[in-house]
This record gives C-alpha cells, structure tokens and sequence, in this order.
C-alpha cells in the first residue's frame, strides 16, 4: 500500500492534487481530502500529485 | 562518459533529472545551477514566505529517490557553451564536458533603465530577494510596486496584509490585464482597492529621487510618489546570454520542438521550463513561452524522455505536445484558477456569478473555448479544464 499524507498548515487549497490525481485527492474545503492509503497501482498517481503541489505539502510513503 | 548535463537548477532541471531516470537512462547525470539552493518552490516568496517568514528547507523539491545519485553544481552560473565541443563554462573556471544537454536556466525579473538612487530597489525571484523584500514590509513602510502583473498584485495584497501602504504604478490599463482581460482585472483591481491599495495605471515612472536609497519616484502624468521600498515587477528576460555562438535564435527564450529538441545539429540538446519556446498542440502551431509554474514539469517529462533516447542512439518521440497551462493566485482571500490560455481570447462570457463575486469567466478564440478563470470556484473548473483538452484548432 502507498501511505498518503497532506501538512494541513503548508495546504492552501490550491487544487493542484485534485486535477493532477482526481482518483485520490478531492477538494471539499482546505485542506484537501484523500484516504491514508491507496492501492500500490495507484503510487505514480500519487506521485504526481506530490510533485504537482505548489506548497510541497504531500508526503507519499 | 559524461552523460546528461542539466544547467538550470530550478524545477525545470529536476523533473528532467527525474524523466531521464523513469525514461530508463542510467549514466551520469549533472545539474549545474546558479543559486546556493537544490531546487525550491517559488510561488511561496511572494505570499506565505513574506507573511510568515523563509523556511528554504520547507521550500525545497521532494526529489524522487531515482535522482539520489545526480550531482549537483551549486552557486555556480553557466557562463559559456559550445555544442560543436560539447562542453558547458562556468563562472569559476570549470569546463564540464556533457554527451547531452539540456537548457534550463529560466528567466530573470526584468530590470527598467530609469535614473535615480539604486537602494531601495528590490525584485522578486530568489530566496534572497524575497528575505530583503521581507525585511521591509513594516506597519506604514510606503511601498511602491512597479508593474501590476501577478507578481506585483501578489506582493501588493502581502505586503498590505502586513500594514504597509501600497501604491501600485503600471502602464497596463488594469492589472494582470493580459491573462485575464480588462473586465476581470478591472474586477481584481476594485477589491485591490477596498483593501486599500492606490492604483495608477497607464502611467510609467520618469525618474527616483533620493541620495542612496529611494525616497520618491516622478510619474509620467508629474505626479510624486514617496516610497520607502520599490519592487519592480515588469516581467521577465530569459536567460539566454551563455547560449550566445552556437547558431541559435535566442530573440525570445530557446525555440524547441514538441520534444523539447533544439534545432541544432551540433550536439544533442534539450530545452525546458521558463526559457523554452515550445509549441503547444491545443493551442495552435506558434512556439510559446509559458511561464506557469506547471511548465516544467511538463516540458521536463518531455525532454527527459527525448534526452534519454537521444542517449541511447534512438530518435525521440516527435508525437504533438499538448498539454493545458495552469496558473493560480492568492491575493487576500480571494484565490484565482485558471486552465488554457485566457490570454490569447478574442472575447470573454461570465459563465458563472459576477466579477466582483466568486465567478466563472470563458475565454474564447475562434476554435471555442481556449481560457477559464474562476475566482473563488477552483472546485468546479474541471469540466472546463476537461473541455480545453479536447481543443481542436482549426
């Protein structure tokens, strides 16, 4: 499994996860939302997700 | 073997480090770059690391694990290259020899030739940059901001949450007017205003007066404008100059083709990120430079896997590069969004709410839809976003 997790104080909400990886990430409010751990196909999706975030504040382990 | 050289050390050079390696390159890689820093997020420096002070290490990139063995060059700007000799100068002296290179070195602010004391000038780009801006947004530091782009509105709506007055002087006829049209801007610069920011647009600044530092500047209309701090916020020249003398048209940044290949003979050589002119499938056959924080991950994909397989002795992938620019901005409260090329729009519709609320617009060229903004609606943009992959021009 790929453990997923968003620093609440460095998320802005800009989204930026949501349109990269909408199969993960939802925006409701700030922080974004997503489940703690996806299924090992879903790793590079998650990465890019990480990779797409302005703030850095996704940590994909 | 030398391998790939990456010279730029910006995000640009770190998703082409990451692409080479996905891409199944596994020779020497080396990125030269010219600040002391591994790559950092820049968005942060006109915003939260203004109000809240400059951690480099929460700026910094994750790199992926697949790039631990690169080395990187730092504090070390590119002064000279020859293609035909393969080879990359550096300031200190050092000649690196590379089997591929790729160009990343970016953009830099642009700077006005106006006469008048120096200090108290400031641009924003760098850590440091942003650290000696930091130092001066106090409670009633008169601040002016030159230029009224997002840069220059970022900073203007910062530096008022911080107590300073701000005074915003751009020849534009409202700010970030070329991404978003007069209305929106118009729209932008009203809630600049009720945050009590002081516009003067359409005016240039003539002439700073002051001994060493700046204590005012002169406005083309004859106005005077006093100002403890000046941040000049007019766009950007790319840094091109160390490319000089391999044959290339460097009139407006490093023209590629959609594998982000420079036309040339000589060596193999990619271009990415800021600095790149790149075509764009979606929007037509004109080369563009977009400098949206996006571009360079997705022009450095692109070149990693181009330069991976120029490595390897295999022509690249030339399919179209099509890929739908993004850009977003805080400013108060309010937070842009926006997908495609809004600039390029011959006429706009308020898809949704009002501009002085949270809104829609559409940007529509003759092929359709080919920008949207939202103010305050980022959730609900995907459709458009989606609409805009489906372009078609004519």
């Amino acid at each position: 499994m790929v453990r997923i997790s968003v620093d609440p104080d460095k998320c802005q909400g800009y989204a930026q996860c949501c349109y990269e990886s909408p199969a993960i990430f939802d925006l409701t409010e700030p922080p974004v939302s997503h489940p703690a751990e996806v299924d090992e196909s879903l790793r590079e999706d998650a990465e890019r997700a990480a990779d797409a975030c302005p703030m850095q504040a996704i940590t994909v382990e | 073997m030398p391998g790939a050289l990456i010279v730029g050390g910006g995000l640009g050079a770190l998703r082409t480090a990451e692409s080479l390696r996905a891409s199944g390159y596994t020779g020497p890689i080396t990125v030269v770059g010219d600040e002391p820093h591994l790559p950092y997020t820049r968005p942060p420096l006109s915003k939260e690391a203004l109000l809240g002070g400059i951690d480099v290490a929460a700026l910094e990139f994750r790199r992926r694990a697949a790039v631990d063995d690169v080395t990187w060059i730092l504090d070390a700007p590119a002064t000279a290259t020859s293609f035909s000799d393969r080879t990359v100068s550096l300031a200190d002296g050092r000649v690196l020899d590379f089997d591929a290179l790729a160009i990343a070195t970016g953009i830099r602010p642009r700077r006005l030739p106006i006469p008048g004391p120096r200090g108290g000038r400031v641009v924003l780009r760098t850590v440091p940059d942003a650290e000696r801006i930091r130092d001066r947004l106090v409670p009633g530091s008169r601040v002016l901001v030159m230029g009224a782009g997002f840069i220059g509105c970022e900073v203007a709506a910062t530096a008022r949450r911080l107590g300073a007055e701000v005074s915003v002087v751009a020849l534009d006829e409202e700010p970030m007017v070329r991404p978003l049209g007069p209305d929106l801007g118009a729209a932008m610069r009203r809630r600049h205003e009720q945050h009590g920011v002081t516009f003067h647009l359409g005016h240039t600044i003539d002439a700073f007066h002051g001994d060493d530092h700046v204590a005012s500047a002169s406005l083309s209309d004859g106005s005077e404008l006093p100002a403890d701090l000046v941040l000049e916020a007019v766009g950007s020249v790319a840094n091109v100059e160390w490319l000089e003398g391999n044959g290339l048209d460097l009139s407006d940044g490093v023209l590629v083709d959609s594998a982000m290949q420079v036309p040339t003979d000589a060596a193999p050589v990619v271009a990415v990120g800021d600095i790149a002119r790149h075509p764009n499938a979606l929007f037509g056959p004109t080369p563009r430079r977009v400098e949206h924080w996006g571009m360079p991950t997705e022009t450095g994909r692109r070149a990693g896997r181009t330069m991976a397989a120029l490595l390897a002795g295999d022509e690249p992938d030339r399919s179209p590069f099509a890929v739908v620019p993004s850009f977003w901005s805080d400013q108060y409260d309010y937070a842009l969004q926006s997908f495609g090329m809004p600039g390029l729009a011959t006429a706009t519709r308020v898809a949704d709410g009002e501009p002085d609320g949270p809104v829609i617009v559409e940007y529509l060229d003759d092929d359709g839809l080919v920008g949207v903004v939202g103010i305050d609606r980022t959730k609900d943009l995907a459709p458009y976003r989606a609409r805009l992959m489906e372009r078609t021009p004519s």
